[in-house]
């Protein structure tokens, strides 16, 4: 058998869906774009042909649905082209995103295990505890965002960590599902071997529970980055905010921006993508200082 | 109650009844044993007989619910508390994180050795168990029979008198399992410790011990107790002497006795 490639393996199945979604967008995009040129000549009375229409569709202000080389023209635009702590910087709108995603992630990610380890160690708690963590996430959330932000305002807490608290919301629910099974994961006969050496209860957790919960808790955190992600956006949704990638794609949509929103969600899938590939690493160099068997 | 120091083990009328769905089972009933200091002692008989419970119950990890039993003259439990026995289980248990070595090291972690001592300990049980340079190995990178004399090494670390082994051999292939309990006999010679053993092979309980507990199902009790007339040294060829084969029948008619019992 043939030795596989990385070439073959990797970037030719991804590059051929790649291109054909270009091909189905460029597509659409005429197709979506097309009334409006038609709309533009009928009322200045001049008619128009197909080929005058086709290229038209491509270089709109404001298209239904922007070509794909106008969406990388703005993104290269407002990243490259403009300086980092502009306002009209995309890599300033991620970055204040980013921030909120990432303290959101780290409470979440600390209040979950607590959660999870109380629920273990606990009867009470887990009988009592867990039914609310997952009433919690039966609540949507783009309901309850804007309820945290103006009690939080109320307090006198504002800026960072109330955006953060809605990503914590999202994020800390995978993360005590995780980890509740994870901690849970050790077999009876692992578990009577610390019997009978009469381990400590902080023992036993450290030496086995903590450990053989690992693969558990990174599976859980690549889930939680990314909601964390989303939930920094919907946090910046409704409260008018101005800066960070939820502003810019709800004052996209107020002006009818449509290559400012698609830039804008590009930039956050991404910033996305980046999060959990992160992570992703850290579970395998985990993992393999571990010796788990390749 | 008063125990003669050389008894390791001594069970009084002992009964353990689990409370389960179906109604109360009797997993003991009456069991009177006493296992001295150096025994080898075989406990033998078909699954439900309560031979692994009665062991479960020497390690405390179950509790009686009639008659006394003490282990080094004490209660299980405190026996416990001083770390006095090495459990080995049915599977090898081992965590499959840690190296070899760092698995033996364990117990030496729990019970607060010095990274010395704990050093020159996994190299001395490494060395009896016949695992010398397997040290950095993860468990998966072993065979099953050299995965159980991991466990063994993890046992023997702590220099408990006693070790109790719950069929340690029970999943291994017959050749890996007559190796292992050629090694088993000569560690025991070398070590001298107690050992009790679970198993429910007769020609394995009959080539190791020095007294055989034969034990019955529903309810769980002894039926036999016999003692080895072999000698100490016991090459595997042992097992056709007509010595071997008469105390291997007695062990087989007790087994057939508590059968017949329940059919």
């Amino acid at each position: 058998m043939e030795k596989p490639s990385f070439f073959n393996d990797r970037i030719m199945p991804v590059g051929t869906i790649v291109l054909a979604l270009l091909v189905v967008w460029y597509i659409a995009a005429v197709f979506l774009n097309a009334p409006f040129e038609r709309d533009t000549a009928a009322r200045a009375g001049t008619p128009i042909t197909f080929s005058e229409i086709l290229p038209k569709t491509m270089f709109q202000q404001r298209p239904v649905l922007p070509a794909p080389h106008q969406v990388v023209a703005e993104i290269w635009d407002t990243t490259v082209n403009k300086p980092i702590m502009s306002k009209r910087s995309l890599v300033y709108h991620a970055w204040i995103t980013l921030s909120a995603t990432l303290l959101g992630f780290g409470i979440g990610t600390v209040l979950g295990i607590l959660l999870a380890v109380g629920i273990v160690h606990n009867r009470a708690m887990d009988r009592s505890l867990m039914p609310w963590v997952i009433a919690s996430q039966t609540i949507p959330i783009l309901a309850i965002a804007p309820m945290i932000i103006v009690v939080l305002n109320a307090v006198g807490i504002a800026g960072l960590l109330p955006k953060a608290l809605i990503s914590t919301y999202l994020s800390f629910f995978p993360i005590v599902v995780g980890m509740v099974k994870g901690l849970r994961s050790p077999e009876q006969i692992q578990l009577d071997l610390m019997h009978t050496y009469y381990a400590s209860p902080s023992q036993t957790f450290w030496k086995l529970r903590w450990p053989a919960s690992m693969p558990y808790l990174f599976t859980s955190l690549k889930v939680a980055i990314a909601i964390s992600l989303v939930g920094a956006i919907v946090g910046e949704l409704p409260t008018g905010a101005v800066s960070g990638l939820g502003a810019r794609l709800l004052a996209g949509s107020y002006y009818g921006q449509t290559v400012q929103i698609w830039s804008a969600l590009f930039m956050a899938a991404a910033l996305a993508a980046t999060l959990v590939i992160i992570v992703g690493l850290a579970h395998t160099a985990v993992l393999k200082r571990m010796g788990i068997k390749p | 109650m008063t125990t003669t120091p050389a008894s390791v083990v001594s069970a009084r009328n002992l009964g353990l009844t689990f409370e389960t769905n179906d109604g109360p089972v009797n997993a003991l009933t009456g069991v009177d044993l006493d296992v001295s200091k150096g025994d080898f002692v075989s406990f033998i008989g078909p699954s439900g007989c309560g031979k692994t419970t009665f062991l479960r119950v020497i390690a405390d990890l179950e509790k009686p619910t009639s008659g006394t039993i003490t282990v080094n003259g004490t209660t299980p439990e405190d026996a416990r508390q001083n770390r006095s026995y090495g459990y080995v289980f049915q599977a090898a248990a081992l965590y499959p994180w840690r190296t070899i070595e760092k698995n033996i090291a364990l117990p030496l972690e729990i019970m607060g050795y010095s990274a010395a001592d704990q050093k020159a300990r996994i190299e001395r049980t490494l060395d009896l168990v016949n695992l010398t340079g397997f040290g950095k190995k993860f468990p998966w990178q072993l065979s099953g029979g050299m995965q159980q004399r991991a466990s063994i090494a993890r046992a023997l670390a702590f220099d408990a008198d006693l070790l109790l082994m719950d069929e340690p051999f029970g999943a291994l292939d017959e050749i890996v399992r007559d190796h292992l309990n050629e090694q088993l006999l000569k560690l025991w010679d070398r070590t001298n410790k107690t050992i009790c053993f679970v198993t429910h092979s007769i020609p394995e309980a009959v080539y190791l011990s020095t007294k055989i507990v034969v034990m019955s199902p529903r309810p769980g009790r002894v039926t036999d107790i016999i003692e080895s007339t072999l000698p100490k040294e016991r090459p595997l060829d042992i097992r056709e002497t007509p010595e071997f084969l008469e105390i291997a029948s007695r062990v087989r008619e007790g087994l057939r006795a508590g059968h017949s019992y329940d059919e």
